[in-house]
């Protein structure tokens, strides 16, 4: 059984890490992107809550790392890694991006989480950390929890109740 | 230091005045609507980082029925009105007259849907035309939508634009209340969030130079 104590919340904008039989819970991801790195041998695992795609385009210098995709995941590779995670044995589990709201303009603004997913598969991909699964897109939140003893990735939204990855 | 951490006390009290104007305009409003007496509170001006936002209606995870409105014009922003669901249901139930709605399952009946999409819209834009008239500033609201689903996935979606910029939002939150003769009482937050940019232009506006 495992106890409530061990819960790690990741809050917005925010990075955490646990090792079994820890767990890793995000809540509430909108467009947001809730990215999961980990290493199933060694029973560790990162959490990052993704907000916006592109740290180039921060109209601040001293922005926050932890709210964009791009430094986000150097951040959550390299730390997962002095934590013990070997490289070649990281993976990935990813889930949010959806369009929250569906309006007739074509503003940017509002297609975040596609672009914030793609941003999170590109910088993925250049670490060569192959993604195991996904479930992005569509229009509901989820909150999500991760299982560093198992690599099981839970899902729950409002209107389409749970699911497991 | 951003803009939004340097506010001085005299710009959050003209900042608490704007959501009093709007908020007491759309209680006037549901109060004409419902037939009943409607209360208000006073005005909260907040700043916030995101997950403290979240915790003002209740949690990331927690349920919400929202009418969301963007604010196009001079002065950009995004309007919530936030309800519970159960709140939802009752809004419903007393403007519909019909109290079989319900949001426990989906599919919902259509006809709440419409009417708290419309009672939203009316709220918020007695709240939005008030303020505009205050100021004189234009404002127009977009089309709303409804949503119910978790806090945080609905409330992020406003903070978008601000998010670019800041880690904090500058919240206007006012609350109206409403019971009826069944002692049911709905609580409906108007959550008023101008883009960075629209700040400037509200002061200017009100002839409020930086104190």
């Amino acid at each position: 059984m495992i106890t409530t104590e061990t819960v790690v919340k990741v809050g917005i904008a925010d990075l955490k890490f646990a090792k079994s039989p820890g767990i890793l819970r995000t809540s509430g991801l909108g467009s947001c992107v809730g990215v999961v790195v980990y290493d199933l041998s060694s029973k560790i695992a990162g959490m990052a809550h993704v907000m916006l795609p592109d740290s180039t385009q921060s109209r601040r210098d001293d922005f926050n790392e932890l709210k964009y995709a791009d430094t986000s995941i150097d951040r959550l590779v390299s730390e997962v890694m002095e934590q013990g995670g070997r490289k070649f044995a990281l993976k990935a589990k990813i889930a949010g991006g959806a369009q929250m709201f569906s309006f007739s303009s074509t503003n940017d603004m509002l297609r975040v989480g596609a672009r914030n997913v793609e941003a999170v598969l590109n910088a993925l991909a250049n670490y060569r950390i192959p993604i195991l699964a996904q479930d992005v897109g569509g229009n509901s939140g989820r909150t999500i929890e991760f299982y560093p003893e198992t690599g099981k990735l839970k899902i729950r939204t409002v209107n389409q109740g749970e699911t497991e990855l | 230091m951003s803009f939004f951490e340097s506010l001085s006390n005299y710009q959050l009290d003209i900042l608490k005045e704007i959501g009093n104007i709007g908020s007491g305009n759309a209680a006037t409003a549901l109060s004409k609507l419902l037939n009943r007496k409607v209360d208000m509170k006073v005005p909260a001006v907040r700043v916030v980082d995101f997950d403290e936002m979240m915790n003002m209606v209740g949690g990331p995870e927690v349920t919400i029925v929202s009418v969301f409105l963007r604010i196009q014009g001079e002065a950009p922003g995004s309007m919530f009105f936030v309800l519970t669901p159960e709140e939802a249901e009752t809004f419903v139930h007393q403007v519909t007259g019909s109290e079989q709605f319900s949001l426990q399952t989906p599919p919902f009946e259509e006809i709440g849907l419409s009417a708290l999409h419309e009672v939203g819209n009316i709220l918020a834009g007695s709240y939005l035309s008030a303020l505009s008239d205050f100021t004189s500033i234009n404002m127009q609201p977009s089309v709303p939508s409804l949503h119910m689903d978790m806090a945080g996935a609905i409330l992020m979606q406003g903070l978008v634009e601000i998010s670019q910029e800041s880690d904090y939002a500058i919240i206007i939150d006012t609350t109206i209340n409403e019971q009826d003769n069944k002692n049911e009482t709905i609580q409906g937050h108007f959550l008023l969030l101008p883009d960075p940019d629209s700040f400037k232009r509200i002061f200017a506006a009100l002839g409020v130079k930086d104190l």
